[in-house]
């Protein structure tokens, strides 16, 4: 080290100490404000909303749930969940797959594509397909001379909701898909298996944790989603009102307690995505270093040193 | 014959990776494709097992054109270059997917895996996953996996590349005993020369997507067919003479002048083991000094440096270096006793032409 001409600023008194070791008290002035904020902003409003909804007692909430409304609400919300999430997996896996396996032209736009709806405000793109499907719109005459009915109406709000949630799923797989390459459903071929069964026994296990986290993703955007749904839903109670809009509704309407019993119901799924999602990343992140230990232990190996000499 | 290549091409967009190869390889034999990286071999290989399709020329695999058969009904065994194992079987289903695949019953199965875990030397291993081998471990499994169907033609792509010298030492001899147990025509691509002229029956030596030549290691060592291939397989000194009062000279070193026309100038190469050295200054026309000797176990390698500078790398046994009483920086006198004509761009090489008065005895022994 003395020798080297070009000493690392490491080396001087002031620039050492910033590595790990701050002062304490910045240390602890950035924790307590970080703690604070989180508090405040998150922690106490997401409390009030169970307080809020519980503030009437055990039964009042139990009876806005059952309230029909707030029943077809849940009814419709978990409908709309339950056909966004093949769909979007669907395309997400056929996407990815694309994007990963193959090379072809075009593969950058796709990309950008895939990414449109996150940067698109989700009442533009509502409004799109009110412009596309309305009666007013491209399609509505010949929709409303079948007799076909999509805004304001299921088909609809699932259409926006596919839409808003259509990046999630692919943008998990891709670079799972990149990183695994495409070399063990080749291996997978030689070995006599159709492009089918590779797909389901060799390529779907080898992403099984990224689709997950993926559809868990993908699910608690497409249960809370609120801007595109409200423009497409028509608003009308017991029969096109998600979740989400039924508690904006219940709360402009003064019934607190409704609308925060909902609303608790949606905090929950939150909390419960929220921890499923610690769980596989946790769960992805461990795999990740066996994998990595492995690989470097099979490197090192015995036999070290003169050994290598006779290679050429 | 097993496996044939008619004139077979592979272009990815601007890039010819293959051009116009024709190989044939027998039953039963183990070949080497060996080259530098970029060469071509990897195609050649996806080009066989169905993972590529040639661009132009006729694929056969026991006469039967298979151009048109996907890769799972050409019945071979493939060996990927990272092994690719399926990193979410245990070993046992790994060996066992392509068995599965075929519909083989249950019993049969652990049987067939069984047997190839034995074979293997994995015994124990089988409910381990692909992380908790060592690298040495994962190739033996790829390789059993890709013979569990019994195929007819195993392919293997760098197989020992990943692994370190010892155990890649391990890995050829075994793979040498397992071919040669199974009869099993075998093709394996390599960039280490000295690894195909170790285990192969037939080398093919391929440079920027052209076959060079095939042939035992015996002939492509003595007998290459151009300068690329005489360097790659071994060293070659190559001389650039000029002609001059009718003989092809560089400085103090003179050749015959093959009837080539005043100034011209002609190429020539020798083997290392052409070189014939001695320590008595006289003894040979041309002198150098004994620059370095390095051991290489029986064999010595030396360089001699000419007082024009130039090197000449010659070889010679450690009994005979000792005898002499050889040293290094010691004056010496050489000569140089057969060579060949390095003819055209490609440096073609013409026949050797021999000028000792000593018979050449030492030809053909070690690198
Ligand atoms: N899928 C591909 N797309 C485009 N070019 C390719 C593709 N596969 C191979 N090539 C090109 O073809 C040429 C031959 O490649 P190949 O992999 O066969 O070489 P190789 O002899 O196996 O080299 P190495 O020793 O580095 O593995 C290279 O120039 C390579 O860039
Ligand atoms: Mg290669």
């Amino acid at each position: 080290m003395a020798s080297h001409p070009h000493p690392p600023p490491s080396s001087h008194g002031a620039a050492r100490i910033s590595g790990t070791g701050e002062p304490v008290f910045v240390r602890g002035v950035l924790i307590a404000l970080s703690v604070a904020f989180l508090a405040v902003f998150l922690i106490l409003p997401l409390a009030n909303v169970f307080v809020q909804a519980l503030g009437k007692g055990w039964s009042a909430y139990a009876h806005s749930l059952s309230h029909p409304d707030s029943r077809a609400a849940i009814r419709l919300t978990l409908l709309v969940a339950a056909i966004t999430l093949p769909v979007n997996v669907t395309f997400g896996l056929a996407a990815a797959w694309a994007i990963a396996k193959f090379e072809f032209r075009g593969k950058a736009v796709l990309l950008t594509l895939i990414d449109l709806p996150f940067s698109v405000s989700p009442v533009v793109a509502g409004l799109m397909y009110v412009l596309v499907f309305g009666l007013q719109g491209v399609l509505g005459p010949w929709l409303d001379t079948h007799d076909i009915q999509i805004i304001f109406a299921l088909p609809g709000i699932v259409l926006t909701t596919v839409f808003v949630t259509l990046p999630f799923v692919a943008r998990e797989l891709v670079p799972v898909m990149q990183a695994t390459g495409a070399e063990q459903e080749q291996a997978a071929l030689t070995l006599g298996a159709s492009g089918w069964t590779t797909f389901w026994r060799v390529t779907l296990p080898s992403v099984k944790w990224g689709l997950l986290y993926g559809i868990i993703l993908c699910n608690a955007r497409a249960i809370g989603e609120f801007g595109a749904v409200s423009v497409v839903s028509g608003h009308i109670a017991g029969q096109t009102d998600t979740m989400p809009l039924a508690v904006e509704k219940l709360y402009q309407e003064f019934n607190a307690t409704a609308a925060f019993a909902v609303a608790s119901l949606l905090a929950l799924i939150a909390l419960a995505t929220l921890a499923i999602k610690a769980c596989l990343e946790w769960n992805m992140r461990r795999k990740d270093r066996r994998e990595r230990d492995a690989a470097a232990n099979a490197r090192r190996g015995p036999g070290p040193g003169p050994v290598a000499l006779t290679a050429a | 014959m097993s496996i044939a290549l008619n004139q077979v091409s592979k272009t990815f967009g601007e890039v010819t990776a293959v051009h116009r190869v024709s190989l044939e390889v027998n039953e039963g034999e183990l070949v080497a494709l060996l080259g530098p990286s970029g060469g071509g071999k990897t195609t050649v290989l996806r080009l066989i097992a169905g993972l590529e399709m040639p661009t132009e020329g006729d694929i056969y695999i026991r006469g039967q054109r298979v151009n048109d058969i996907p890769v799972q009904r050409r019945n071979i065994g493939f060996v990927f270059q990272n092994y690719a194992l399926f990193k979410t079987m245990t070993v046992f289903k790994n060996i066992a997917f392509g068995l599965k695949v075929k519909k083989w019953r249950a019993r049969k199965i652990e049987a067939r895996v069984g047997e190839l875990l034995e074979l293997l030397g994995l015994k124990g291993l089988g409910a381990r996953y692909p992380h908790q081998l060592s690298g040495g471990q994962r190739q033996r499994v790829a390789i059993a996996r890709a013979l569990a169907p019994q195929p007819t033609v195993l392919l293997l792509d760098e197989p020992f590349g990943a692994v370190d010298a010892k155990i890649r030492q391990e890995l050829r001899e075994w793979l040498v005993h397992l071919q040669h147990d199974l009869n099993l025509t075998t093709i394996f691509v390599t960039h280490d020369q000295e690894e195909a002229m170790e285990i192969a029956d037939r080398i093919a030596i391929f440079s920027r997507g052209h076959l060079e030549q095939v042939g035992s290691p015996r002939t492509v060592y003595e007998e290459p067919v151009n300068e690329f291939v005489a360097r790659f397989i071994g060293v070659l000194n190559v001389l650039d003479l000029e002609i001059r009062n009718g003989r092809a000279r560089l400085n103090e070193l003179e050749f015959p002048g093959h009837g080539q026309p005043e100034g011209q100038h002609i190429r020539i190469g020798f083997r290392p083991y052409a070189v014939q050295i001695s320590a008595d200054p006289c003894a040979y026309p041309c002198r150098a000094r004994l620059k370095h000797a390095f051991f290489l176990g029986i064999m010595l390698r030396v360089e001699l440096e000419l007082t024009s500078g130039l090197v000449i790398r010659a070889r010679m046994t450690k009994e005979d270096y000792a005898r002499q009483g050889l040293d290094e920086d010691r004056e010496v006198s050489f000569q140089i006793r057969q060579y060949r004509v390095l003819a055209g761009e490609d440096g073609l090489l013409q026949p050797e032409i021999s000028i000792a008065e000593n018979p050449p005895t030492m030809l053909g022994e070690g690198i």
